[in-house]
């Protein structure tokens, strides 16, 4: 397991390439995902302010 | 069965086919990861002359090619939506330049830190890098100059042009290794045929397919934010059960 982890030596450089790829990919889904949420929120706001002026 | 795939251009109907597709990619993208990474590091051999550096490919190979490949969507979109004037074109442009921008950003980092072992520098000026490093000033680019303008049709029409131009990188991105005596290696797949072990092509095809499916999923999910934010004040968008 250890062997496999050691990349024969190239751990770093392996891992780094593979770690810095999935962070991006984790930290850009959660943001596409946070932005929907955002703007569902503010159509929502928009909205209610409407509706209170229409009143 | 006869689709009207024009339907689909109004942001409306696409909002919707957007919705349902982008899980579907998601979901193909985990699986697809799934497999490719699989066989990236368990079956394919260990290389003869890089050892096990070289796995560093199957993640660099796929973002390089697919960040060539979505600039030259991205320019596509930006170009329908300068000529035809159509509002769904620019948005995916709009949609697909951060995610172009973060996979030109991945092909730079796994490069260099494929190049620190075998060639002994993290970085060196020659063509293939330098002209994708261009690639991602483009990216950011098309981005700054979209986000500068604040009508949305004017800095539609501004970034389109910003877009095109760039796209004279892309063939230079693609042939430089050819055209000039790089130290970056140059296609080990060609027309011809490959020399490459049937598992390593196997890892590839996989992950390409992989980050292909999770650029579609992401920009799909994104192209829908932008079409509400862009829509909203239309009847469609207030009466969606989303916001309900």
């Amino acid at each position: 397991m250890s062997e496999f982890f050691a990349m024969n030596g190239y751990a770093f450089y392996i891992w780094g390439s593979y770690g810095l790829a999935l962070a991006i990919f984790v930290i850009e889904t959660a943001l596409v995902r946070h932005k929907r949420k955002i703007t569902l929120q503010q159509l929502r706001l928009m909205r209610d302010a409407g509706e209170e002026e229409s009143v | 069965m006869a689709i009207n795939w024009f339907k689909y251009s109004a942001p409306s109907a696409f909002y919707g086919l957007a919705g349902k597709l982008a899980p579907w990619f998601a979901w193909s993208s985990a699986i697809l990861f799934a497999l490719g990474l699989y066989i990236s590091f368990f079956v394919a051999p260990t290389d003869a002359q890089q050892s096990e550096a070289y796995r560093i490919m199957f993640i660099h190979v796929p973002v390089s090619i697919l960040s060539m490949f979505i600039y030259l969507v991205m320019a596509g979109y930006a170009a329908l939506g300068l000529v035809f004037n159509t509002r769904l074109s620019s948005m995916m442009a709009t949609a697909l330049a951060p995610t172009g921008a973060l996979f030109t950003f991945i092909a730079l980092w796994t490069g260099a830190l494929w190049g620190k072992p075998m060639w002994g520098a993290w970085w060196v000026w020659d063509a293939r890098l330098t002209s994708e490093l261009i690639l991602l000033f483009l990216y950011i680019g098309f981005i700054a100059l979209h986000a500068s303008i604040d009508d949305p049709r004017r800095a539609d029409r501004a970034a389109a042009l910003l877009g095109i131009v760039g796209a004279v990188n892309v063939p230079i991105i693609y042939f430089s290794v050819k055209w000039w005596n790089t130290l970056h290696q140059g296609s080990t797949i060609k027309l011809t045929g490959t020399s490459m072990h049937v598992a390593m092509q196997q890892a590839l095809l996989l992950m390409m397919l992989a980050c292909w499916c999770y650029a579609v999923a992401v920009t799909l999910t994104r192209v829908r934010s932008i079409i509400l934010e862009r829509e909203r004040g239309t009847q469609w968008v207030a009466e969606l059960e989303e916001i309900k």
